[in-house]
């Protein structure tokens, strides 16, 4: 098992944003967290990424315990977010954009080479390099956010609701980019609101409602689920 | 031309130097740590003191004294983010400009019980160059040739390193620094040896062209944070240019009247030009 998390609870203040989250990915695999606004999926994500501490449950990431480990850490491990909204550093370059990226120690090493890999993954970005970050359209900011995610050369990949604010033709786009990433052996935890079209690149997926995983199951499961159906996929 | 105008301008530039480094170590610090040093001054005043003591009381070689004051300077502000901001970093921005203006009175106290208030100087006078009819001091001109050095050098690491990009990076967005691997704790530590470090080295620069006394700090530390309000708080290429604008108002202003009637010039325009760019001369 690559992660697993085991009745995680995360809290914001006084409220309770996680009730009791255990969820399992293996390698290889590409994973879904699909439910409605407000149902935790950002905190689950930023949970697993230790930009919030787990209040009780345990997190653990190839073995290793995790819990409570700070972000940068959880870098270190083998895990990047890909962060709602992109979140680039806009006055910064593209280019400085995923040097950022490649920050820890064991990446920065073979940064030219790695710089490269993510440049003939994304052309568009190369010839965008010394364009504030900013300034890009949205899918361009989309790719520039997984590619500077993927700069650390990670073992999982969190990206939280790639699609969002994105054209229809663009948010194709994107799905297609999760499916080259798989094949190139990443695993890849995906949190999206487009249901339709993330459950067409993910093998499994889990249903979160107001903090609680309510179904899990086979993407072919879920597509057939009554609940999922009426809900989601508006059949 | 007129020749003393002529050597006021190149005076102003001269000056407008150190003002310069001094405003980008205060605008790094704000830009990325989101305090301000209200102290800044008086780390510079320690610093003097650090090269008073090594070079003309232990009679060390300049340079050598001036590295190590470079070094003390930069330790202290290790010194004053980890003891005073740290614990209050997520306090009102009131509290730290307390803090640190707690930390003002401080300096200023322990260097009067420590040296007195008497006026102190390194006891070297470098020449005085002669360029045709116009007199430079080679101490200004070192100053701003070490200035603009330090200029450079900080530009290049902000530019060219990882750590230097983490730093460009935090004040865009503080919340997410930590998905990029960044330890936002040991970039702040970083930041604060730099900016003590820029503190340290002006004061090396002054020390060559004043006397150092417990309060010296007063007469450039309101000029240091007028030049970064009016290049924009947080905004280093404005302050790097407000800084030569001011010290030319000074040098300029001095020489057609004096040099107590340049301050008044130079606070008046900063009073108009909040009016006119509040958030600094290059934001529109």
């Amino acid at each position: 098992m690559m992660l697993s998390l085991a009745a995680v609870s995360a809290d914001y203040g006084s409220f309770r944003a996680l009730f009791d989250v255990s969820l399992e990915i293996s390698s290889g695999e590409a994973v879904g967290v699909i439910g409605p606004n407000g149902a935790g999926k950002t905190t689950l994500m930023r949970v697993i990424s230790g930009l919030v501490p787990p209040s009780s449950g345990t997190m653990t990431f190839e073995g290793r315990p995790i819990s409570g480990l700070s972000a940068h850490r959880m870098v270190e491990q083998g895990i990047a977010h890909v962060p709602e909204n992109r979140r680039l550093f806009p006055r910064l370059t593209v280019e400085d954009n995923l040097r950022i990226g490649a920050f820890i120690p064991k990446a920065r090493p073979r940064y030219a080479e790695r710089l490269d890999q993510i440049y003939g993954l994304f052309p568009r970005l190369k010839e965008r390099r010394e364009q504030p970050a900013g300034t890009l359209s949205g899918g361009e900011q989309q790719m520039c956010a997984i590619g500077r995610a993927l700069m650390s050369r990670p073992k999982l990949l969190l990206m939280d609701e790639p699609s969002a604010g994105l054209a229809p033709l663009v948010v194709a786009q994107v799905f297609s980019l999760v499916r080259r990433i798989r094949a190139e052996g990443l695993t890849v935890l995906i949190v999206e609101q487009n249901v339709q079209q993330v459950l067409e690149v993910v093998n499994r997926a889990y249903l979160l409602q107001v903090g609680a995983i309510k179904l899990a199951g086979t993407s072919a499961d879920l597509k057939g689920n009554e609940l999922i159906r009426k809900a989601y996929l508006g059949l | 031309m007129d020749i003393y105008l002529l050597e006021a301008i190149i005076n102003g530039v001269l000056l407008g130097g150190v003002l310069a480094l001094l405003a980008l170590g205060l605008n790094l610090i704000f830009g990325v740590i989101d305090v301000v040093w209200i102290a800044y001054a008086d780390l510079v005043m320690c610093g003097m003191y650090v090269v008073y003591l090594l070079c003309a009381e232990l009679g060390w070689p300049l340079p050598l004294a001036c590295a190590v004051a470079i070094a003390v300077v930069a330790v202290l502000g290790v010194l004053v983010h980890l003891l005073i901001i740290a614990p209050i970093l997520g306090s009102a921005p009131i509290n730290q400009l307390l803090a640190t203006g707690g930390l003002l009175f401080f300096l200023q106290s322990f260097a009067t019980l420590l040296f007195g208030t008497e006026f102190r100087n390194l006891g070297l006078r470098l020449p005085i160059i002669e360029l045709g009819d116009i007199y430079v001091s080679s101490s200004r001109l070192l100053a701003f040739a070490a200035a603009l050095i330090g200029a450079i050098a900080l530009y290049l690491f902000l530019r060219r390193t990882f750590i230097g990009t983490a730093i460009r990076a935090i004040a865009q967005d503080r919340d997410i620094i930590g998905l990029m691997g960044v330890d936002q704790r040991r970039i702040y530590i970083v930041t604060s040896a730099i900016g003590g470090a820029l503190a340290g080295l002006a004061a090396c620069l002054l020390a060559l062209q004043y006397d150092v006394h417990p309060f010296i700090g007063n007469t450039f530390g309101p000029l240091i944070f007028m030049i970064c309000v009016l290049g924009g708080l947080g905004d280093m290429i404005g302050g790097f240019i407000a800084a030569f604008i001011i010290s030319q108002i000074i040098s300029i202003g001095g020489y057609y009247s004096s040099t107590e009637l340049s301050y008044v010039l130079a606070f008046t325009l900063f009073i108009v030009l909040m009016f006119v760019r509040p958030r600094g001369i290059l934001v529109r």
